[in-house]
């Protein structure tokens, strides 16, 4: 535990507790899979997944399953992201880069609006 | 694909599909001898004789929703343009074992690229199989094993973001200081 040398300091830390806080109970166990099918891997899927992996370290986030598979099936799409919910509501996006990956994590799986121009099924 | 790191990535996807709970993938440069080994060792669901012999045929899958499989053909067409060469050995029940050589220096040697996302992609996002990792330049060697992590970090999951971040660190480093240690002999990137 670091030394709070003056109340500037403990605020700063007690913001930082709040938002991470808040963003989990935002997020529940929600789970985010990327297709990495062959041509999933030669269109970025690892790119896109990395960028994903940054976004959670990023964020300091404690509750999101990433997890990746193989093929999702949605052919001429990829790279593939589908995100499911506590609820089991499953949403499916294309052709996702990384910048637009994070802001599926940002836009979608923090703030809950779905990414309109990259949705291919919901 | 751009890169190596990339087949192997999808190399190894084969294995989780095959039900593998250990995969063991290695990459080893020979600079001596100017040999690149890249082996993916899995104890899979494995395949028949015939099967092993078509799988590098572009036109076989096991796959149900599309019916072309280029994974291992391409993978196999990248070490024999280098005067290289890939095998498969596979027992059904048993697992598979994919080895690819490639002549290092060969001008149409892809880059090896960025192995660290390879294996972190794999090990964070595969939470239900045991990788074992290891890359090597001469006799200077990284080994990673995940079974001592996931028995320490436990009950926090793989991608909670402290777990990404020692993860990150530790393949990153050990991958780092395998190229630092022959820093001169080959460009580390390559």
């Amino acid at each position: 535990m670091p030394t709070i040398r003056s109340i500037e300091e403990l605020k700063n830390l007690r913001a930082e507790a709040q938002k991470v806080k808040e963003m989990r109970n935002q997020t529940g166990k929600i789970q985010v899979i990327v297709g990495m099918g062959t041509i999933g891997i030669a269109s970025g899927a690892r790119e896109t997944l990395k960028a994903i992996l940054n976004f959670i370290e990023e964020n300091q986030l404690a509750d999101i399953i990433l997890r990746q598979t193989g093929d999702l099936g949605f052919t001429g799409q990829d790279p593939v992201v589908k995100v499911i919910f506590p609820d089991e509501h499953e949403v499916v996006y294309g052709k996702v880069n990384p910048d637009q990956a994070r802001k599926i994590m940002q836009e979608h799986v923090i703030d809950g609006d779905v990414v309109q121009e990259l949705l291919i099924r919901e | 694909m751009r890169e190596l790191s990339l087949h192997i990535l999808d190399i190894a996807e084969n294995s989780i599909s095959a039900g593998a709970t250990c995969v063991e993938i290695k990459v080893k440069r020979d600079i001596l001898n100017d040999e690149l080994w890249i082996s993916v060792k899995d104890n899979g669901k494995g395949m028949d004789e015939d099967l092993t012999k078509m799988v590098t045929n572009p036109f076989v899958t096991t796959r149900t929703s599309r019916k072309v499989g280029l994974g291992i053909p391409m993978f196999k067409q990248a070490a024999e343009s280098c005067k290289g060469y890939l095998t498969i050995r596979s027992q059904l029940g048993q697992g598979t074992e994919i080895l690819a050589r490639f002549q290092n220096s060969h001008i149409n040697r892809m880059p090896l690229g960025n192995l660290s996302d390879t294996f972190l992609s794999l090990l964070l996002a595969t939470p239900n199989v045991n990788w074992v990792f290891s890359y090597q330049i001469n006799d200077v060697i990284f080994n990673f094993d995940d079974a001592e992590v996931k028995e320490a970090m436990d009950p926090l999951h793989l991608t909670d973001y402290r777990v990404i971040s020692y993860l990150t660190n530790t393949i990153q480093n050990g991958i780092n200081e395998v190229n630092q240690a022959v820093k001169g002999e080959i460009n580390a990137n390559n």
